[in-house]
């Protein structure tokens, strides 16, 4: 399992989980986990999902962010370890 | 399993705190490379360095990639080149040819600086150490990526006041030779006492003679997350204080640790240690100075500086210990004055002077570090500057480091700019009575009494 978190932040609009998740299915990526919040006014969700079937990650990573682009929200896509080594020891 | 809140403050550490992986940097020992015949020896130079580090940047750029976490530079460091040299190198003039070869190796390599053209003088110097020397004016003046440095002395062997006579001209010539760009060369050399063997960041890496063959060094940064994490507790007590330092230092050397370890697994070359220094930028918010004015100063140089530096010094080294596995190379926080837009504004509100950043470097991870002082300053008093910060490393068993540029044309007050993360900094006035005849007695200050262990 090559698990990743994916952030989208930005204005809330009608559409966004439906394009980001049509583009993971369409990718063959798991989702595992959605959770969402409002910080300072701006819709924040996060994904856990597993990429174990994406070959190029890096690819997937740049054209997610450009789907965030196409939306207008901003979307990152990280290895969750990034998160695991801060937030764990 | 990793919540939204903790996404969140790892995402806002990176988008608007400036936390960043400040460099990669691997180390490269030319030990192999070594010939008595110069065209021999610049060929292995070149093979050995654009071979090892052929993936270094595109492995730095798939870690970003994969993290979603900056790393800023990365770099080379390579075996100091005067022992290198010394077998095939007659002149300077020799030796300038190889710090040819080292800039377009690493331009080749695609990193930004290379360091190690080098000597390690701490008890006396070789001819070959000499020659380097004397190259290193001309060595700076003609490459771009190219850095120098110079070990002067060490608790163990005392201060090779020779070499830091030497050194003084030679910051001279140095300045003189690249006055066209506010003596710019001077910001690619810097001198030390005790200087480590593992040190990632530039101008001061090497990679010593006491490391194998390849190693990843890394170096953390992150002024920017300590200082947003102080202003959450302002007015709390000195407990409240060292706790979020240390807490925030654990977490910034951490990524630092994901970094080296995935850097090394990818180029299957050793993990060596991790830097976990608060490196400022130029950029507004990466700042060390700013960390303390948010502790309670109105400006760095204020009355209180050196303890509030001392504390943030130990916070940062004791919250990033256990944030690693190994720790290296400086370790603290760095004080550079032009790299710093606090430091900046301290020199110009009158706040913070040369005397008292010698104090500073008592506390700091590293010492003098760009300061632009007055172009007419003799070779003697800068070999005076030197000697003074050297001391400071050998009695109190630390790294200290002088990286001055006497800027030739310019004069107290004026500003100089030397460009991207060199910064600018304003021209400092330097006391103006002579230590000449302290600095030609010759010799060596012999080594303190506390350094006899054994």
């Amino acid at each position: 399992m090559k698990k990743f978190i994916i952030t989208v932040v930005g204005h809330d609009a009608v559409g966004i989980i439906a394009r980001v998740c049509t583009y993971l299915a369409e990718n063959s990526v798991n989702i595992l986990d959605i959770s969402q919040t409002i910080v300072d006014g701006y819709f924040n969700m996060m994904m856990i999902v597993d990429a174990g079937n994406v070959e190029d990650v890096t690819k997937m990573s740049d054209e997610l962010s450009g789907l965030g682009e196409e939306i207008g929200v901003i979307i990152r896509c990280q290895h969750e370890d990034i998160f695991n080594m801060m937030h764990r020891v | 399993m990793i919540n939204i809140q903790e996404v969140l403050e790892t995402n806002k550490m990176i988008e608007q705190e400036n936390l960043d992986v400040r460099t990669i940097t691997l180390g490269i020992s030319l030990i192999d490379c070594i010939d008595s015949d110069l065209e021999v020896l610049k060929k292995n130079i070149y093979k050995k360095i654009t071979n090892t580090a052929k993936d270094l940047v595109s492995t730095g750029q798939a870690i970003e990639s994969q993290y979603g976490i900056p790393i800023v530079n990365k770099r080379i460091s390579v075996t100091p080149i005067a022992l290198v040299g010394g077998a095939a190198c007659r002149t300077p003039e020799d030796f300038v040819e190889l710090a040819k070869v080292l800039d377009q190796a690493a331009e080749k390599a695609g990193v930004n600086f290379l360091g190690g053209f080098s000597a390690l003088v701490s008890k006396g110097m070789t001819k070959s150490d000499e020659l380097l020397m004397h190259a290193i004016p001309r060595a700076l003046a003609v490459t771009k990526r190219v850095c120098g440095s110079v070990n002067l002395g060490s608790s163990k062997t005392g201060i090779d006041m020779d070499a830091v006579k030497l050194m003084g001209e030679i910051i001279r010539q140095t300045a003189e030779l690249t006055k066209e760009q506010d003596s710019l060369g001077c910001a690619k050399l810097v001198v030390f006492c005790n200087a480590p063997d593992d040190n990632p960041f530039m101008a001061g890496a090497f990679h010593g003679v006491t490391e194998a063959d390849a190693v990843i060094n890394v170096g953390v940064s992150g002024p920017g997350v300590v200082k947003t994490a102080l202003s959450g507790v302002r007015g709390e007590n000195f407990e409240v204080l060292c706790e979020t330092i240390k807490k925030t230092a654990f977490k910034v050397t951490r990524v630092g640790q994901l970094v080296a370890q995935e850097a090394s697994r990818r180029m299957g070359i050793p993990f060596g240690i991790i830097d976990l220094s608060l490196a400022p930028t130029p950029a507004v918010g990466d700042s060390v100075a700013e960390i303390l004015e948010e502790i309670g100063l109105e400006y760095a140089g204020a009355p209180g500086t050196t303890a509030a530096l001392a504390l943030l010094n130990d916070q940062v080294k004791k919250g990033g210990v256990m944030a690693s596995s190994y720790v290296g190379g400086l370790s603290g926080a760095f004080i550079p004055v032009s790299e710093d837009q606090g430091m900046i504004d301290a020199v110009q509100a009158g706040a913070l002077t040369l005397e008292k950043l010698e104090a500073m470097t008592c506390v700091c991870s590293v010492g003098l570090d760009m300061i632009a002082i007055p172009g007419d300053t003799s070779p003697s008093t800068i070999s005076g500057i030197i000697a003074d910060e050297m001391a400071i490393g050998m009695v109190n068993q630390k790294t200290t480091a002088v990286r001055v540029i006497p800027v030739i044309g310019k004069t107290v007050g004026d500003m100089v700019e030397f460009g991207g993360l060199l910064g600018y900094a304003p021209v400092m006035p330097v006391n103006p009575y002579s230590c000449e005849a302290f600095v030609s007695r010759g010799g060596r200050i012999p080594a303190p009494i506390h350094s006899f262990k054994n």
